[in-house]
């Protein structure tokens, strides 16, 4: 990767996380810890690999992302407005009454999101039936899905994935955002899915292990992912609040919108970040 | 008195994706391991490229049929009402009612009549759960004709459809010339002292109820509610104010299925007396169809009874 297309990845990613800190402030609710964790492997995606087209996000030939961890709905959002999917200033209806931007995806409303997600585990299962539909029908899209870690003690992940690699399908690419942070505590207190490349591996996927804010491993995984012949788990280490110094790693912050001076701090805090880029 | 056919609604269900998928091939059909008891292994045998096993995971099942639905292609999915329903209701409600996804849930084994299975796979809640759902169409067929035309029918329909069918072989009511349509009900009999609407293999006990009480001298009209949800709500209001009381007849818990929905219907537009006949808040247990449907009251005699209590409730 050139230091230009670096730069603006990372510049991008910046612009993301501010998104997200306003939507989850202009909602007074949201999620912002496991959206800043999963920023960067969004922008990448958006910015650098999925064959898409804001001015046509229904084409049939796109590739298509299932956001299986549906609470990171504000990473989304940002991601999609800052790619031109829809204005930026719409952020700040996040959770609103009467906005498209709701709590958790929603597919029929929200120009550029692929499937209606929220509830743990069933978002993996719908990429699964995408790809396998893209496969059926001589489709070549991709389908890209991002899965929390907590998520990961749904079993009904445990059932896609064990389709997913039965079937072959070697068009699916899940990323595993792994904060090590869920609602109740670390995912180790709480009932840790670890070892999780050992689980994907032992149910046939490929498992490449990353760390999810370097756009250079995510890269290059994602080369590694497409030429696999199975279906492929990216477990990218991230930091759960990544971006904001007083939200990382406090799982205080998986759920819980900043309060007025803490937005400020917050916004303040990536705009330098984005100066200094 | 002429042999009467008998054949199970689930074979209707068969033949039916059978028969469109040799006119179309746009969908695809999966089950959770039980093909050859659901009959969609006769569309596996016929088109093995177009089926999918998912093994038995049905909430999986549920949720990529969502994902293919997504894309914008057709899928037929297949499991037990019990495991359909209740497994994964939670999969049918956020992965595929909320998005409004044109996925058909192909439910055999319903009801009490499974059988010898017993109370775990005998499904007397379904239609309670799925007609909660908001955008989900539920169908239950009352004989194989009439499920064959009802998966042509969801097949054209944009949106969710739960249907329901059954094990065991029931009489054949319907000719090949029958026209279902999706939430339009039929008066199978006329009458003006009550009305039966009966859904499933209900419909026709209430036939042989209407001869037992045409014999007494009661004129009774039967209604085939096929389509539970949207209900045929100018049906019900016609027979309400025409016969003016009702007895609901389905293989079912009386706690949320055909019976609630037309009580909830009569109640609030034109109050007549709506005696409820199915199952009783119970579990069932195991023996032969037959034998379960005279133990837990599900046969004409028993419309015969509640169509009196019904009447004389009357004002």
């Amino acid at each position: 990767m050139d230091k230009q297309t670096k730069l603006n990845l990372e510049k991008t990613a910046c612009k993301v996380r501010i998104g997200i800190i306003h939507g989850v402030h202009a909602a007074k609710s949201g999620h912002p810890g496991g959206s800043l964790s999963v920023a960067d492997i969004l922008t990448y995606l958006y910015f650098k690999e999925m064959n898409i087209d804001p001015k046509n996000p229904k084409d049939p030939s796109r590739d298509r992302l299932v956001l299986s961890k549906g609470h990171a709905a504000p990473a989304l959002y940002a991601t999609l407005a800052e790619r031109g999917f829809f204005s930026s200033d719409e952020l700040f209806n996040l959770r609103h009454i009467g906005s498209f931007l709701q709590g958790h995806p929603d597919m029929k409303n929200t120009p550029g999101v692929d499937m209606s997600t929220g509830s743990l585990g069933q978002g993996i299962s719908a990429a699964v039936g995408m790809a396998l539909s893209a496969k059926h029908f001589g489709d070549n899209y991709r389908v890209y899905a991002a899965l929390g870690d907590g998520e990961l003690e749904e079993g009904q992940v445990w059932e896609a994935a064990m389709f997913a690699a039965n079937k072959k399908l070697s068009n699916l690419i899940a990323f595993v955002d792994l904060n090590g942070l869920q609602i109740d505590g670390t995912i180790d207190e709480v009932n840790s899915a670890r070892p999780v490349d050992k689980k994907f591996e032992a149910f046939g996927w490929e498992t490449i292990e990353i760390d999810g804010h370097d756009f250079e491993q995510i890269e290059a995984a994602l080369e590694k992912a497409k030429k696999a012949d199975k279906p492929v788990a990216i477990i990218a280490k991230t930091v759960k609040g990544k971006g904001v110094s007083f939200m990382e790693n406090e799982v205080g912050w998986h759920g819980k919108a900043p309060g007025d001076e803490q937005y400020e701090q917050a916004i303040n805090e990536l705009n330098a970040q984005l100066a200094s880029l | 008195m002429a042999d009467i056919k008998t054949v199970a609604t689930r074979a209707g269900y068969g033949e039916a994706l059978v028969e469109l998928g040799n006119e179309r091939d746009d969908f695809l059909v999966m089950d959770a391991d039980l093909a050859a008891a659901t009959q969609t292994g006769k569309f596996k045998q016929a088109f093995p490229d177009r089926f999918y096993n998912c093994g038995i995971a049905e909430q999986n099942m549920m949720s990529i049929a969502a994902g293919i639905a997504a894309t914008g292609k057709r899928v037929i999915v297949s499991s037990f009402a019990m495991f359909a329903s209740g497994r994964a209701f939670e999969q049918i409600r956020n992965s595929i009612c909320y998005p409004k996804l044109p996925v058909i849930i192909g439910a055999t084994h319903g009801g009490i009549s499974v059988g010898e299975d017993g109370a775990t796979h005998q499904c007397n809640e379904d239609i309670a759960l799925m007609r909660t759902l908001p955008n989900m169409t539920v169908i239950n067929p009352a004989d194989a004709v009439e499920a064959k035309k009802a998966v042509r029918a969801a097949l054209e329909h944009d949106g969710p459809v739960y249907m329901r069918f059954g094990r065991y072989a029931v009489p054949v009511i319907f000719d090949d010339g029958y026209k279902f349509e999706i939430g339009k009900a039929n008066i199978l009999r006329d009458g003006g002292d009550v009305s039966i609407i009966a859904t499933g293999l209900m419909v026709d006990e209430a036939l042989k109820a209407h001869d037992i009480l045409k014999a007494e001298g009661i004129s009774a009209r039967v209604i085939n509610m096929a389509t539970i949800k949207p209900l045929d709500s100018a049906a019900v209001l016609a027979a309400a104010k025409e016969t003016g009381a009702i007895v609901t007849a389905e293989e079912h818990s009386v706690i949320g299925g055909l019976g609630s929905a037309v009580s909830e219907l009569v109640c609030e537009s034109c109050p007549v007396p709506v005696v409820k006949l199915g199952v009783y808040d119970r579990f069932g247990y195991s023996g032969p169809a037959a034998k379960l449907l005279d133990d837990f009251g599900l046969r004409a005699v028993n419309i015969v009874e509640k169509a009196k209590a019904a009447i004389a409730l009357k004002k």
